[in-house]
């Protein structure tokens, strides 16, 4: 041994080695084992998942017409750090058609501060919303313009300009949607109104995901475990509408230019023919890059194009509301088929008559002529029978049984196991409703709410009500549930209502004496025997708005229609030729009166 | 017995199972790193595994002839290697072409060649030339200082000529074997003293004081320094009574001062360079009064604190802004996205590594070239990924082995030369294993050195290779020379 006496000075040296590698192992025993975090680290590094986009159900119309479909669009993204500084700006803006002005605006927008999501690693949206044309040139070239890659999305395309409202549309979702919903991530469209918001999760699809491996600079190298762990997007399933696309086209063209709404049924099932609701508009215009700015143009239109008149508006029913009115009082006795009323005309009292007929007149005549005075009479005696008129009780019981007959044809409430996501509820008025009005329960009495007998008072009710109340007579006695899209199981969704179906045949024959003799004598379609109602309702301060609803054919029925037109006159000249034309579309396949088509359409309410 | 038989039974093959072993499994993991999804094979040349394996070969041929050489030649032309050397690290670094602002390394043909990285080598060999002779003894002042000029020179050529600071920090590896040597401990301990109040300096030094004027840095380093003269004047001296007087003093003084300071603002930096002043001189006093105790010593440590203090702030704030951004991200001043970036992908690609790591070749953070330099310095982080804890855990335990057979070996040796050559090669494997990783593992500033045998890289490869193998030969060959 040499250097003897710091020979102890070796250990100083071994211990230093010794503590060195003490300290590394426990370092990385506490990174690799103790510390899980790096995992998640490292995929979120490395791995890039990219989303894989379901295409988004079609919709077809009940007659297998595609209505609605896809197309894709394109968005140019661009990497800053893979551009380089040779990037050829002039090429890429002649390619896209763009100036410099304005890629440099964009560029400058995207790398803004404002922008928390600006990464130079990782691909930015440059544009979007661009068509097949539109990227065609850079799509050839694309290998000249390091960093730039083309993104493919698809947005909706209608095939018929029709049926706005019913559809709805498809928009980007809100941060609402997102907390809401785990599945979204923000740019994901949803459905925002009408079908495409009620079917969403139907027509969605879902999403799928592709794992890449990206390096450091965002340059993708390959897939992770070669696709192993990657999701196929699964497209959205397809959905058929009960609606016949010719129909719901002739309806809102009748309404052009008017304020109101056509809605047509098919009683046996409760499916939707026809949901139009006017103004509309192209719904085109609520897709892609003009989407808000067309948005809040519709939104801010002071005829409200964007409110479903069909299922939110409520209209007095006006006389269409007899028929019902007609129904509830057999069923209560208060009146037989042969019990007569006398009518003054004009000066009947309290309620004058709008038509002149003979008196005293019974419940087919009443109908066939929309005598006020008769039904006056009717429902006077259905609330003050029993004692009625001198017991507040009694009467009281019977306007409670009234509403209930009333309420149980559908009306005065949402149909709430329908697929109809826009809906008003409409107003059949309770007893606390007039005790309210009237301070009192003993303030009022059936000549109080007498205008009720002539669908005039506090009734409200949706043309989606009024349609289905026809239903509900073309049936004789049920209805079952409208709804839009095609589903078998909704004919177990059957209501029926608190009156005996012996009553109906008098209303029918009512009802098509209506369209032989009656207010709606000229808008009779050969060789179909058809039944309606006309109503014409006062509107403070404006014009009546018109009113019908139609059954045909009346001994089988096949369509059931209610039209109201806002402002416009009276029921029989037209909201009945409306109707009349719908039903004849629906049943024959085609207009033969075409001169009657033209003139109804062309007349215009709205400027 | 023939001299043939002699070198295989003598040498030591612990160290060259080691040696092998290491080299073979970092060059696994160069081609690991450097594995993308279109790969070559492992032996193409035009794939850094595959020109490390064609380095490697070189290096065992060097192995074999160095095994071959009778080692008292590197004793008898040690100092003339040293000179030649010093003058072609000079020329080097004017012939050199720049290298990310490095002008270590010469071309010579195809080959690119870092002198540097044999100085460690012939350092080392003229040191324990010097230091082996047989009138030497280390606490002569001529024999300390001339050991510290072989050492220094080569040094500040490295740093200051060729602009490379990691392989000049190696250096600082022969004070260790200055020390085994018979240097003093108290230059350990003052070398451990300056990393403490420069740390402390630095990172407290942007902080304000709560009271006054003047930061934390000065306040805490002033204070350190005052604990550990009281504890030196008990330890060396007993005074105890003396060390209370002291601590009463300087309570005193900032007592008052922060008294002041209520209605006048006091500078606490100049209160704090007085109080150290005033113990250094309270010790200096005391020393007069029992001497041979050493206190002196003690004196000398405070004024020398108050100015490397004052100086290290100085001097910080003169360096390349990089490397001041490397030592504030380590001290945790302040943060630095671009700096950070390695050691954090680095601690992400090692954590994510787990127990058994992500198995060869499989490492995405590796594969996707998350870890810039992932095959040179950060070659760890591949072990982690790919071989997880067990990988990591083994290379620092075999390195740990090696180097305390490499301080076992040198322990042996019959003669001085041998003895000091292989201090050195075992402390030069030592620094460079402990700021290598420590680098990585975030305790140390990113400073560019290689680790030993797994690093990629030609000149390190036969640089590391010769240094070892003179040793062993060296060490085969003791038992001739009695």
């Amino acid at each position: 041994m040499i250097n003897e006496i710091y020979y102890n000075r070796r250990y100083v040296i071994t211990g230093i080695t010794i503590v060195v590698a003490v300290i590394f192992v426990a370092k990385f025993f506490s990174l690799q084992i103790i510390d899980r975090k790096s995992k998640d680290r490292a995929d979120s590094n490395a791995i890039l998942k990219q989303t894989l986009y379901p295409s988004r159900g079609l919709i077809y119309d009940r007659n297998g017409r595609l209505l609605v479909y896809n197309q894709p669009i394109y968005d140019v993204t661009m990497i800053f750090n893979e551009m380089g500084k040779n990037f050829d700006t002039i090429g890429f803006c002649q390619t896209l058609g763009i100036d410099r002005a304005e890629f440099e605006e964009r560029t400058q927008q995207i790398r803004s501060k404002k922008n928390r999501s600006f990464n130079k690693y990782t691909s930015q949206l440059f544009l979007s919303q661009l068509t097949a044309e539109d990227i065609a040139q850079l799509q050839q070239t694309l290998y000249k313009f390091p960093g730039i890659s083309i993104r493919k999305r698809t947005l909706r395309n209608y095939s018929y300009i029709a049926a706005a409202q019913v559809l709805g549309s498809v928009g980007e979702v809100s941060q609402q949607h997102i907390d809401n919903d785990s599945y979204y991530t923000a740019g994901d469209y949803i459905g925002r109104d009408g079908i495409e918001r009620t079917y969403e999760k139907h027509l969605r699809g879902e999403k799928g995901v592709e794992k890449l491996l990206r390096d450091s600079r965002g340059v993708i190298q390959g897939k992770y475990k070669d696709g192993e762990e990657d999701l196929l997007a699964v497209s959205g399933s397809n959905l058929t509408l009960t609606l016949d696309i010719d129909l719901q086209l002739i309806a809102e063209q009748l309404l052009e230019g008017k304020t109101g709404s056509a809605v047509a049924i098919e009683p046996k099932t409760g499916e939707i023919l026809a949901l139009a609701s006017a103004p509309t508009w192209d719904p085109q215009l609520l897709v892609g890059k003009s989407r808000s700015k067309n948005y809040n143009r519709l939104a801010s239109d002071p005829l409200k194009p964007l409110f479903n008149r069909a299922t939110q508006a409520t209209y007095p029913p006006g006389s269409t509301f007899k028929t019902l009115q007609a129904l509830v009082c057999l069923s209560e006795n208060a009146i037989t088929p042969y019990t007569a009323f006398p009518c003054s005309g004009k000066a009947s009292k309290p309620i004058a008559c709008t038509h002149s007929h003979g008196s005293p007149v019974t419940l087919l005549g009443a109908l066939e002529q929309s005598c006020n005075p008769y039904f006056w009479y009717a429902y006077k005696d259905l609330l003050e029978k029993d004692g009625g008129w001198k017991d507040t009780k009694v009467f009281r019981r019977n306007y409670e049984r009234w509403r209930s007959i009333v309420m149980s044809a559908g009306l005065g409430q949402k149909f709430a196991d329908s697929d109809l996501s826009e809906q008003s509820s409409g107003t059949i008025p309770t007893t606390s409703y007039y005790d309210k009005q009237y301070r009192g329960a003993n303030n009022w009495r059936a000549s109080t709410i007498r205008s009720n007998s002539i669908g005039q008072g506090e009734v409200l009710v949706t043309p989606l009500q009024l349609c289905n109340m026809a239903a509900m007579i073309a049936n004789d006695g049920y209805y079952i549930t409208p709804h839009l899209v095609k589903n078998d199981s909704m004919l177990s969704h059957v209501h029926k209502s608190n009156i005996d179906k012996r009553h109906f045949d008098i209303v029918k024959q009512g009802m098509e004496r209506v369209m032989t003799f009656g207010t709606g004598r000229y808008y009779q379609i050969e060789n179909i025997r058809m039944g309606g109602k006309t109503g014409t309702a006062q509107v403070f301060n404006k014009k009546d708005n018109a009113l019908f609803i139609g059954i045909a054919p009346i001994d089988d029925p096949k369509i059931v229609v209610a039209v109201v037109v806002e402002n416009i006159g009276f029921g029989a000249t037209w909201a009945a030729p409306i109707a009349s034309l719908m039903i004849e579309q629906y049943l024959t396949d085609t207009i033969r009166r075409q001169a009657l088509f033209e003139e109804k359409k062309n007349y215009h309410t709205n400027q | 017995m023939d001299r043939r038989n002699n070198i295989i039974s003598s040498i030591d093959w612990i160290c060259i199972v080691m040696y092998l072993a290491m080299s073979f499994f970092g060059w696994m993991n160069i081609y690991g790193a450097t594995y993308t999804f279109d790969q070559t094979s492992i032996f193409s040349l035009s794939n850094p595994a595959g020109k490390q394996f064609l380095w490697m070969c070189l290096s065992f041929l060097l192995a074999l002839l160095i095994l071959i050489i009778d080692p008292r030649t590197y004793q008898t032309i040690a100092y003339v290697l040293y000179a030649v050397w010093i003058v072609l690290l000079i020329v080097t670094a004017f012939i050199a072409k720049d290298t990310k602002g490095s002008l270590a390394w010469i071309n010579i043909g195809p080959l690119r060649f870092q002198p540097a990285e044999i100085a460690k080598c012939i350092t080392a060999l003229c040191l324990a030339k010097w230091m082996g002779r047989y009138e030497y003894k280390i606490r002569n002042w001529r024999d300390l200082v001339v050991p510290l000029l072989i050492v220094i020179v080569p040094m500040m050529i490295i740093m200051v000529l060729e602009k490379e600071t990691g392989t000049a920090l190696v250096f600082a590896a022969f004070i260790l074997v200055l020390y085994r040597e018979g240097m003093s401990g108290y230059v350990l301990w003052a070398g451990v003293a300056a990393v403490v109040l420069f740390v402390v300096s630095i990172k407290f030094s942007g902080i304000a004081l709560p009271f006054g004027t003047g930061n934390a840095g000065v306040l805490i380093a002033s204070l350190l320094t005052i604990a550990v003269a009281c504890i030196l004047m008990l330890k060396l001296a007993q005074l105890k009574r003396e060390t209370l007087i002291l601590i009463g003093a300087i309570t005193l003084i900032y007592g008052i001062s922060l008294i002041v300071n209520i209605w006048h603002q006091v500078n606490f930096n100049i209160v704090s360079i007085v109080a150290t002043a005033i113990s250094g001189l309270f010790v200096l006093v005391m020393s007069t009064q029992h001497r041979g105790k050493g206190l002196w010593l003690v004196t000398v440590f405070v004024i020398g604190a108050i100015v490397f203090c004052q100086l290290s702030v100085g001097i910080f704030e003169k360096l390349p802004q990089h490397q001041r951004k490397r030592i504030e991200v380590t001290l945790k001043i302040k943060e630095d996205a671009g700096i950070e970036y390695n050691v954090k992908q680095a601690h992400i690609a090692i954590g994510s590594g787990g127990f058994t790591g992500k198995g060869y070749k499989q490492g995405t953070q590796t594969k996707l070239r998350f870890v810039p330099e992932q095959h040179t310095d950060f070659i760890i982080s591949t072990v982690g990924e790919e071989f997880g804890f067990l990988g990591t855990f083994a290379v620092v335990v075999v390195y740990m082995l090696f180097i305390l057979r490499l301080i076992y070996l040198a322990e042996r040796q019959k003669d001085m030369f041998s003895q000091i050559y292989g201090y050195s090669v075992a402390c030069i494997f030592l620094i460079h294993f402990t700021i290598n990783i420590g680098m990585v593992l975030g305790f140390l500033p990113v400073i560019g050195i290689p680790l030993p045998f797994y690093s990629y890289g030609g000149s390190s490869m036969l640089g590391f290779t010769l240094l070892l193998f003179i040793f062993l030969k060296l060490d085969a060959t003791r038992v001739e020379k009695l």
